[in-house]
């Protein structure tokens, strides 16, 4: 109970300050997921840390056959995603919409981009490879990538996306169409329904605030 | 006396919507304006995703819908392609197009109506409805 009080208590400021916040530098994005607290003495004062929810390390193969790792995104910011290359649903929106933001931020060191496929069966590398070529990534800052089912559907549950293999949905697969933002930490700070046009000019939005608390 | 000027202005929006929607379509009926209204309803649920809102298709995946010689050439195929899906390469705006399509056996004859007047007045430069005897006549001839 004092718990919940706190935590409406925190919410209540929190919504507070953001209100007043009106300078955009000032802005910043939550951490998603749940927090610990590590207690520790420094200088003879007890200090509180916080570790924020972060996505475990992973290692997946790529486009090129290649595998790569979460040690590649590290200090990167990069948006992520679950797709299949003949979904016939909602990915072609939720792609589409991500292209927009890999066209801004094109050859930009900073921002990265990675599509899971859950459809393990079919899209191989050369699968994957054909498709991105296809949509108009020309470079290695946007990865295609593909897994063990067992993986790729692990890591979709920590990413807070649902995926699931389902006769009974189009193409066979069940997904949800988010784009989640992840910070240099692998911090979850946002995350935006790809098929619709005002969450996805809310991931530009937040995506220029998080570049800009990693400056 | 209230309610007939009451009836006059309703009217007289009512006249003045209608000339603003018919003013951007002039060569356009009004049965062929509301074919395109149902194929608009139609093309969100089945095609936009692929071949987006303005028909603008997605890179090397998808054709855009806007090329017009291709729309006239090739406008007694589409019913066919809308109904059973299309495989192997095609070139639409210069560009060479083999990602397959699927079909959707579960339109009628009139929703591929619909679809195809909203396609052909909206993104090509038809201006006449694409009529159920026209798809009729296009899916018996089919590949």
């Amino acid at each position: 109970m004092r718990n919940n009080l706190l935590c409406a208590f925190g919410l209540a400021i929190a919504f507070l300050a953001s209100g007043c916040s009106d300078s955009k530098t000032n802005k910043r994005l939550p951490h998603i997921g749940n927090h610990s607290t590590t207690e520790k003495v420094v200088d003879g004062k007890t200090v509180i840390d916080t570790n924020y929810y972060q996505v475990p390390e992973f290692r997946f193969l790529n486009q090129d056959s290649v595998y790569i790792s979460s040690a590649d995104f590290a200090d990167k910011i990069y948006i992520t995603n679950f797709f299949f290359t003949h979904c016939p649903s909602i990915c072609p929106t939720m792609q589409r919409n991500l292209l927009q933001v890999y066209e801004k931020y094109k050859d930009d060191n900073r921002v990265a981009f990675l599509s899971h496929s859950i459809d393990f069966k079919y899209d191989s590398p050369s699968v994957l490879k054909s498709y991105a070529d296809k949509l108009g990534v020309t470079n290695q800052q946007w990865q295609f990538v593909t897994g063990e089912k067992k993986d790729i559907y692990g890591i979709a549950d920590h990413y807070y996306v649902y995926t699931k293999e389902d006769e009974s949905a189009p193409g066979g697969y069940d997904h949800q169409g988010y784009l989640v933002l992840i910070d240099g930490q692998r911090h979850i700070r946002g995350a935006y329904d790809g098929t619709n046009d005002e969450q996805v000019k809310q991931l530009f939005e937040d995506l220029a605030i998080l570049l800009e608390e990693n400056k | 006396m209230i309610n007939r000027a009451h009836t006059l202005s309703i009217i007289s929006i009512l006249f003045s919507v209608l000339m603003i929607v018919f003013s951007c379509q002039p060569n356009v009926s009004i049965e062929t304006a509301q074919y395109a209204v149902n194929g608009q309803k139609l093309y969100v649920a089945h095609c936009k995703n692929c071949h987006g809102a303005k028909g603008e298709g997605l890179g090397n995946l998808y054709p855009p819908l806007t090329d017009t010689n291709f729309l006239n050439q090739n406008r007694d195929k589409l019913a066919c392609i809308v109904k059973n899906g299309l495989s192997g390469s095609i070139e639409v705006s210069g560009k060479i197009y083999d990602t397959e399509m699927p079909g959707i056996p579960e339109l009628t004859p009139v929703d591929i109506a619909y679809i195809l007047t909203y396609v052909t007045t909206s993104f090509g430069n038809s201006t006449t409805t694409y009529t159920q005897e026209e798809v009729k006549k296009s899916l018996g001839e089919c590949l």
